[in-house]
């Protein structure tokens, strides 16, 4: 067994960053989040790692996209509307294929909302989050132990694909303390011979770019980026189910609305209601097929979010209609209790939801 | 004997700016610079948005299009991955004095060691003919049809002056490329703003006063001329900061 530390989500993420060989972090102060920087800072300049505040969101996201065009790990973190103002970054981030890592440690909105957590960026950062045809490979952590282990795949990921992969958290799970092992298995390296690292008068030059003003031209590699993301959601679906081996009704949730979601199903099981949980670990792509094939079997889903309804969008389309799909939500930084869950479960049960 | 030839560092694609426009004079004297100082197989360009996009196509060296204004930006992240490479970003005035105003004054502010070539032509070219944050009073532009009208749109950014005030900075020219003695001297201020990154001294920003006939309705002839008689008497040349000097480690 390897050694546990007690870690902030935060700095889970920032010292799996590091062993992952992250050396380049950029980033603009934003609650609730900050601790992603403050590690960095710390640590970066005593590995001869670059830590830099930029001056901005949007400086933050092109320095990545330069770190990126030369081959290089590199990320950002940050909070919602520090994620909006990445988002031109992470469209041309797409554009070029370069990968990336970007954090987003959710906060309550629209606007400058609050401080506390939500899921309400799940709209964003699964369908694009910028303009575009475009995905990032999503990945939502359920514990400090996977803020930090999911960091290191999405740094696999987005070199294995040459795009962005983004760690879609919230304020809980950045704030929160937990053992963690930081004993990973690593992917070998992926070689990048389209990295902009100058020449040396040995090569013809390499281009990173996203502009095609030809329209046949700019089609195709958007068909051929497509046809990447088809390999993805064929290969690199993530999931976790619990106690769906007899479960009548599933719940739907990510992140600490899956925590939560875990505690309600415990006490709706001691009732003696067959409910169990499909909790997605990469929101895009989405576990599809597994909510296709619970809705086979399956009376009846519950989407449980910290926000208006986002995933359950997702969950309705994977069902398509062979059950009623309900939703269970608190957002503006709002968190669900186990025992409005737990209501929401024996309302179905007792068929009283629609 | 060979008296007249292309740099290695431009490709032989055909540029495709306007007739008389002076792009290509830039493009080539960055080129030059790049080859009699041997950087090319250690540059790194950065193409801005605007006329010069495309200029990945030109340089012989890696290159990379940012997004507008972000150049600067761009930069800062390739030269921070490996600072033995020679980075450089080029961009216009839109870029650089408008939309990307924040990421110039920081990397600037940083003393970012990196080189940015400005293309000041007083307009937007690409889009065809906007007025710039740089377009001067009373310039008739498509986006001030009766004249910039300080009262409705305030005053040009004169990016030397204002980049001269902060810390950071090298070194900080204004040049121009209208006439053959112009174009020299915007070659020398051009080299230095290399070298000093090869010597690791920091920023180093020239701002070349350039034409666009096509957008201001001139011929190119007839530009040139107008850059003498109104850009520079309000773009005065000349150096406006120069750290070496001040220390007189020159």
């Amino acid at each position: 067994m390897a050694d546990k530390v007690l870690m902030k989500g935060n700095e889970a993420i920032a010292e799996a960053a590091i062993l992952a060989g992250c050396r380049h972090y950029f980033g603009y102060p934003i609650t609730p989040q900050t601790e992603v920087a403050a590690y960095m800072a710390k640590r970066m300049p005593k590995i001869g790692g670059t830590f830099l505040q930029a001056e901005s969101e949007i400086a933050a996201i092109n320095m990545v996209y330069g770190v990126a065009s030369t081959g290089k790990r590199v990320m950002t973190s940050s909070s919602s509307p520090g994620i909006s103002l990445k988002g031109e970054g992470l469209s041309y981030l797409a554009g070029a294929d370069l990968p990336a890592l970007v954090v987003n440690v959710q906060r309550g909105g629209p606007g400058l909302g609050g401080i506390q957590p939500s899921q309400s960026d799940y709209f964003q950062a699964t369908k694009g989050g910028a303009h575009g045809d475009f995905h990032m490979i999503v990945l939502a952590p359920d514990s400090v132990q996977e803020m930090a282990e999911l960091t290191v795949r999405g740094f696999e990921l987005a070199d294995q694909y040459r795009m962005t992969a983004m760690i879609l958290a919230d304020g809980t799970m950045g704030q929160m303390m937990e053992p963690v092992s930081l004993d990973f298995k690593f992917r070998d390296p992926v070689e990048k011979p389209w990295a902009v690292t100058g020449t040396g008068m040995k090569r013809e030059h390499n281009i990173i770019n996203s502009l095609y003003l030809k329209p046949d031209l700019l089609e195709k590699t958007n068909f051929d980026r497509f046809e990447r993301y088809k390999v993805i959601e064929e290969n690199e679906v993530l999931y976790e189910e619990y106690k769906m081996e007899d479960a009548e009704i599933c719940v739907a949730a990510f992140g600490i609305a899956a925590r939560v979601a875990k505690n309600a199903i415990d006490q709706a099981r001691e009732q003696g209601v067959k409910v169990g949980l499909i909790r997605p670990i990469t929101l895009w792509p989405f576990p599809t097929k597994a909510f296709a094939a619970a809705a086979e079997k399956v009376g009846h889903f519950l989407s449980v979010e910290l926000s208006m309804g986002q995933m359950i969008e997702d969950v309705r389309l994977a069902v398509n209609g062979k059950a009623p799909v309900s939703l269970c939500n608190r957002t503006g930084g709002m968190i669900p209790l186990p025992e409005q869950v737990l209501d929401a479960i024996l309302s179905i049960h007792n068929g009283g939801a629609k | 004997m060979v008296i007249f030839d292309k740099p290695h560092a431009l490709t032989d694609v055909p540029l495709h700016y306007c007739p008389g426009c002076t792009h290509g004079i830039v493009h080539r004297l960055v080129a030059e610079v790049i080859d009699e100082l041997g950087i090319e197989g250690k540059t790194i360009g950065i193409a801005p948005v605007g006329c010069s996009v495309m200029a990945y196509d030109y340089f012989n060296f890696d290159m990379i299009e940012a997004a507008h204004g972000r150049a600067p930006a761009v930069a800062t992240g390739v030269k921070r991955s490996d600072p033995e490479n020679i980075v450089f970003t080029y961009q216009g005035d839109g870029d650089l004095a408008s939309i990307g105003t924040a990421e110039t004054v920081h990397s600037a502010a940083r003393n970012e060691n990196i080189t940015v070539i400005f293309i000041n032509n007083a307009i937007y070219g690409m889009t065809g003919g906007q007025m710039a944050p740089t377009s001067l009073p009373g310039q008739v532009t498509q986006t001030s049809p009766y004249g910039r009208d300080v009262n409705l749109c305030g005053y040009p950014v004169k990016v030397c002056e204002m980049l001269s005030q902060l810390d950071g900075p090298e070194y900080l020219a204004r040049v121009a490329v209208n006439n053959v003695k112009n174009i020299k001297n915007a070659k020398k201020a051009i080299k230095k703003a290399f070298e000093n990154q090869i010597n690791g001294k920091g920023f180093s920003l020239i701002e070349v006063l350039s034409s666009c006939p096509t957008n201001w309705g001139l011929t190119p002839q007839k530009a040139l001329q107008w850059i003498d008689e109104k850009m520079i008497p309000y773009y005065p040349l000349g150096v406006y900061k120069d750290r070496s000097a001040e220390k007189g480690d020159e």
